[in-house]
């Protein structure tokens, strides 16, 4: 398969990796996927008190589309508001990256993941 | 080093110089480019003088009568006839027929065309080594039993059935006994006159011959007789019509005279190749050779990298040329159904790598793999949330994944 030089480039330098604490009450986790399918991304953002995304860090099990969409949504997310985040789109992910029909799911995984990790953090500072 | 390096010698193996030679003696005006049969000059003749000579060489191999050779387009062909041909001929016995799981997607696809014609179909599950027992094959024999269908050497993990035992079984019970070889000619030592295999399939391109050209042996004592599958002038024997590629078949022969003569020498060198390939992951943590470790041919190591994704692996991996059971390398989305059906989970199957390593593979070229596999998995495990959790003792079976 060619992949497109987007996704080149973020697999081979991709942003953000690592991990927060997932004990701090700023922080959310989306972990979404699972092994048996190929891909598992895990997302993390940390909020600040206005409610702004000021750092995201991912790790990601699956193919270079899935590293790519993920890595590419850390980068998206700094800076935008939670609300701002939950704009975000898989087919906006997808056309970024050029990413062909039978590797669309790797961005509606990285949608799914930004949604759960914003809900996670909406959760904690509720509690 | 020449890039990319190629480590896939069971997709397919590069025509020996020495075999590309002899195919260009059988296609100009000034070479031997005469239809076989025609028997009514001096072109046909030297064309059919050439298939005749091939024909005995791939018969050498086998150790087999070179009448018991019927030349097809490939092993897909050869499978197709052996198995529809026995199939229809044989359906006054019975409409039985016995294969297993993980058989290649030839015989399965013409098995499955048998049950669409009301055949019914046993699939033998492997042992986790990948292997068919002649036991489980006793088993399912029934009276209505007329075929049994397995290959020699799996073209995914390598591994070796005992083609001897499981032919003393179906000739004991008078089944027929087909095997595909495509992938053990020139690896294993075949012997036709001593294995009481009926059908054989094989093929020229994955022992350094040219692709488009395979043969069926056919058994002629005692006699198997098949249904023709494609029909026309009469050509061998009846069983199998069309114009003979002298070009192709003269190719099929080379590459199977020069198996006979090198097999030995090389399968020890690709031997030590594959254990030096081995060695170098050892000390790595979640590596899993998939399929039985010693009864498999020397040139294929199928090897699964916990954690790690297939297609992201070969990624990194893109002046190496291998190939994945992941899905994601696939059209289907699925893993592959031969590791599945080992045993393995569907985890370790998108983690796989099959490296299977041939006559121009070198030292050097083994030796530059293990550094980049080694960096790939490495870089990759980095990145994968997976072996966080493993190294955080996590048992990843536990998890409830939001399987999608």
């Amino acid at each position: 398969m060619a992949y497109s030089d987007k996704v080149l480039d973020h697999y081979e330098n991709p942003r953000n990796v690592g991990k927060m604490d997932d004990d701090d009450v700023n922080v959310g986790t989306g972990m979404v996927g699972a092994p048996a399918c190929g891909d598992v991304m895990r997302l993390q953002i940390k909020v600040d008190e206005n409610g702004v995304i000021e750092d995201a860090k991912f790790k990601t099990y699956g193919c270079g589309s899935a590293i790519a969409s993920s890595s590419l949504l850390t980068e998206w997310v700094k800076g935008r508001s939670l609300d701002e985040a939950t704009k975000i789109k898989n087919i906006d992910i997808a056309e970024e990256l050029g990413l062909p029909p039978v590797k669309i799911h790797c961005s509606v995984l990285a949608e799914d993941a930004i949604k759960a990790a914003i809900e996670d953090v909406r959760q904690k500072r509720k509690g | 080093m020449q890039f990319p390096i190629y480590l896939d010698y069971s997709a397919t193996t590069p025509v020996d110089p020495r075999v590309a030679a002899k195919m260009a003696e059988c296609l100009t005006l000034e070479a031997n480019f005469g239809n076989p049969a025609s028997r009514s000059h001096m072109f046909g003749w030297k064309a059919e003088e050439a298939v005749e000579t091939a024909r005995r060489q791939v018969a050498d191999l086998v150790n087999c009568d070179p009448r018991e050779i019927v030349w097809t387009s490939g092993a897909t062909e050869a499978d197709n006839l052996a198995i529809k041909g026995a199939a229809h001929f044989y359906v006054k016995k019975g409409k039985h027929i016995i294969t297993s799981k993980i058989e290649h997607k030839a015989v399965l696809d013409s098995c499955r065309q048998l049950e669409r014609e009301g055949f019914e179909v046993t699939y033998l599950d492997p042992t986790e080594a990948g292997i068919i027992s002649p036991e489980a094959v006793a088993a399912a024999i029934r009276p209505d039993t007329t075929l049994v269908s397995l290959m020699h050497v799996n073209n995914e993990i390598g591994v070796i059935n005992d083609i001897a035992a499981i032919g003393k079984v179906t000739r004991e019970h008078k089944v027929i006994f087909h095997v595909d070889a495509a992938q053990s000619t020139g690896k294993l030592d075949i012997d036709l006159e001593e294995m009481q295999v009926d059908l054989m399939s094989l093929t020229a391109h994955k022992t350094y011959g040219p692709k488009g050209i395979g043969a069926l042996y056919v058994r002629r004592k005692p006699r198997v007789r098949i249904e023709p599958q494609m029909h026309g002038g009469g050509h061998e024997r009846g069983m199998r019509s069309g114009t003979l590629a002298t070009h192709q078949i003269v190719g099929m022969g080379e590459a199977f005279h020069l198996a006979k003569e090198e097999m030995h020498a090389e399968n020890i060198r690709l031997l030590a190749l594959r254990n030096r390939l081995l060695d170098g992951f050892k000390d790595m943590e979640e590596v899993f050779v998939n399929g039985d470790a010693d009864l498999r041919v020397a040139g294929n190591l199928n090897i699964s990298f916990n954690f790690v994704e297939g297609e992201s692996l070969m990624m990194a991996l893109r002046d190496l040329a291998v190939s994945s059971g992941s899905a994601c390398t696939s059209a289907s989305l699925e893993p592959s159904y031969v590791l599945r059906a080992i045993g393995l989970n569907d985890e370790l199957a998108h983690s796989s790598l099959r490296m299977t390593i041939g006559r121009f593979t070198t030292e050097e070229e083994i030796d530059y793999t293990i550094v980049k596999v080694r960096e790939a998995v490495g870089k990759l495990r980095e990145l994968s949330p997976l072996w966080d959790m493993h190294k955080d003792g996590v048992d990843l079976s536990q998890v409830k994944w939001a399987a999608h």
